[in-house]
């Protein structure tokens, strides 16, 4: 479960100070499918990232999973991010020197889990996204929809239980984007969190609970 | 994370930089390189100036009129000097310890051997130089054992003596004349090469006291001792030093053992080796400002990738330690690489140069790697500081 608490977040942007989260109180239950909408610059990039433990708000409190972030080293929330989190970015991120595999293969890499465990997870992986004739392939070498479907395995990999997807069919054309959108769903399905910033009105309908935000204020609308 | 995956991570790095990535280690092979040729010919230089030094056996002790020390006591008190005699010689002979004496006396006369005429080195010896100087005759035998003063006219030939004023055939029980006497040669000595300058084949050896008396001396210019193996030589060295001042009086003489020599050449010439070593360090450190340079484009290029490996869970000190181990491992393979080069070189050196002494010095080369593992070290610290620093949110902005 996630939970917001007075969360207050701005930044300097060229000289100009950004209030990007203002008091925002937000409660999101284990298990649920939030999109969060809004245009450019209203805070959503900043609130994805403060629940991803990338960013630390400077008031507020936030509890994941019942622990409380703040309370925590910058070590602690590497873990905690680790241990619990998965992220889905619009450019997919993948490192264009590994292969599918290894993309799927570095957090569990970076976490020191077993070759033996590892090799398993990642072949089951590959399959569940359909991307296991793919696994020796590099991004360069994989279509946008491939990409994105390595990117979501490798935030998988860890079995989190939370997915953070920001604008992820941004860089897609129609298909591959919905594709990529069930393929999400499905996750949320099987009990993971799934909270998705889109720009994509067709997207945000399809989540159960919708979230606007507007100058760094957060409306909740149906 | 694993060490393997560690070193895994920052291969598939550096090989998909694989140009930049060899580049880089070039500058350090270079140094590596230079380091490892250089201080092989340092060391080649020492072994081969050594070697010249003991080829005339190890348990030496040379002892030299004059005493090359500086007090505060005016000139005129100091000029009792008592020039070494052939009686000092004779009493060293009987003091333990000592195995052999040579008392020595060097000067330039014509040797003449029927209408062959050849102006050369003599020495006054003694009948020991072949066990104080090891040096052998090849042919004959040394000169008698006769006492100083009563010496027969007997002669040994250096070989190249022999060579010059016999050509193609023995000498030994010819005559030949040095300065205006007659002597009968009964010997040859082995082949033995220059020694600092003196061609100690082209000499002749005589009496000491027909030398003397030749050169009109009175006394010795030098008396060489040879101790018994197993003494060391600092013992030795002050029995005969209190002897000789029992004689004189004073110490109005100088005594050398070769172990003051040699360690006075050792560390001269371990200097010049650390010198010539130190300037291959410098092309070492120019290739650590390579891998300084590379790293820190390589961390900005790959700030993307410090933000995801952010996201993913990974601690700052793990990017540190990963952008740390590309500097190192780039540092280390091209040390390899230097060393591999470096070795060829000296090698080849020394097949092409034979008159050039080259001898790899391994401590040099161990040194030289661990020094280029520190160098990557240094360079990749800053660089990899910063990719840990990033702020993981900018960093993944950037793409």
């Amino acid at each position: 479960m996630i939970r917001l608490e007075g969360i207050d977040r701005s930044f300097q942007v060229g000289g100009e100070w950004v209030h990007a989260l203002r008091e925002i109180s937000l409660e999101i239950p284990a298990g649920d499918y939030v999109a969060i909408m809004g245009p450019s610059g209203s805070g959503k990039s900043t609130l994805l990232n403060v629940i991803g433990l990338l960013d630390r708000p400077d008031r507020g409190r936030y509890l994941l999973g019942g622990v409380d972030a703040a309370g925590l080293t910058e070590e602690g929330r590497a873990d905690l991010r680790r241990d619990k989190i998965g992220f889905v970015f619009q450019s997919f991120h993948l490192i264009s020197r590994l292969t599918a595999a290894e993309n799927v293969e570095l957090p569990l890499v970076l976490a020191g889990t077993e070759p033996r465990v590892r090799e398993a997870r990642v072949a089951e992986l590959l399959q569940q996204l359909n991307l296991s004739d793919r696994a020796r392939h590099r991004p360069d070498q994989l279509s946008g929809g491939q990409r994105q479907r390595v990117a979501i395995a490798r935030a998988l990999a860890m079995r989190p239980a939370v997915l953070l997807a920001d604008e992820p069919t941004g860089n897609l054309d129609l298909t591959s984007g919905r594709e990529v959108v069930e393929i999400l769903e499905g996750m949320n399905a099987k009990g993971i969190t799934l909270l998705v910033v889109t720009h994509d009105p067709a997207i945000g309908g399809r989540a159960h609970r919708r979230i606007r935000m507007v100058d760094g204020l957060v409306e909740e609308g149906a | 994370m694993r060490a393997t995956d560690l070193i895994n991570h920052s291969y598939i790095a550096l090989r998909a930089g694989r140009v930049r990535s060899f580049l880089t280690m070039l500058g350090i092979a270079v140094g590596i390189a230079a380091v490892v040729v250089l201080t092989a010919i340092g060391e080649g230089v020492q072994r081969y100036v050594l070697k010249e030094f003991t080829q005339f056996g190890a348990n030496l002790i040379a002892v030299m009129p004059g005493k090359t020390e500086t007090f505060g006591v005016s000139g005129a008190m100091v000029s009792n000097v008592r020039p070494l005699s052939l009686d000092d010689a004779r009493s060293l002979e009987r003091l333990s310890g000592i195995e052999a004496v040579v008392p020595v006396v060097q000067g330039n006369a014509s040797v003449e051997a029927g209408r062959m005429s050849r102006r050369s080195m003599i020495l006054g010896v003694g009948s020991r130089v072949p066990d104080v100087w090891s040096m052998h005759p090849a042919l004959g035998r040394f000169l008698p054992g006769d006492d100083f003063t009563a010496a027969r006219g007997y002669a040994v030939l250096g070989s190249k003596m022999s060579e010059e004023l016999f050509p193609g055939r023995s000498p030994l029980g010819e005559r030949v004349r040095i300065g205006s006497e007659s002597y009968r040669v009964v010997g040859v000595m082995e082949r033995k090469g220059q020694m600092l300058g003196f061609d100690m084949d082209d000499t002749v050896y005589i009496p000491i006291s027909r030398a003397m008396a030749m050169f009109d001396r009175e006394s010795l210019m030098e008396i060489d001792l040879l101790y018994s193996a197993g003494l060391s030589s600092g013992p030795v060295a002050e029995r005969v030093k209190r002897h000789l001042k029992d004689r004189h009086g004073g110490e109005d003489f100088t005594v050398v053992t070769q172990d003051q020599m040699l360690e006075v050449l050792g560390d001269i010439l371990g200097v010049l080796t650390i010198a010539i070593g130190g300037l291959g360090g410098i092309s070492l450190l120019v290739g650590g400002v390579g891998i300084l340079t590379i790293m820190t484009i390589t961390v900005n290029e790959r700030r993307g990738e410090v933000g995801l490996l952010r996201a993913l869970g990974a601690r700052k000190r793990q990017v540190l330690t990963l952008f740390l181990l590309d500097a190192v491992t780039l540092a280390g393979m091209g040390g390899l690489i230097g060393l591999g080069l470096g070795i060829g070189l000296a090698l080849l050196v020394g097949i092409l140069l034979p008159a050039l002494p080259v001898s790899i010095s391994w401590f040099y080369a161990a040194m030289a790697e661990i020094i280029a593992l520190l160098v990557g070290l240094a360079s990749g610290v800053a660089p990899a500081l910063h990719a840990a620093r990033l702020d993981p949110v900018q960093a993944l902005r950037a793409e």
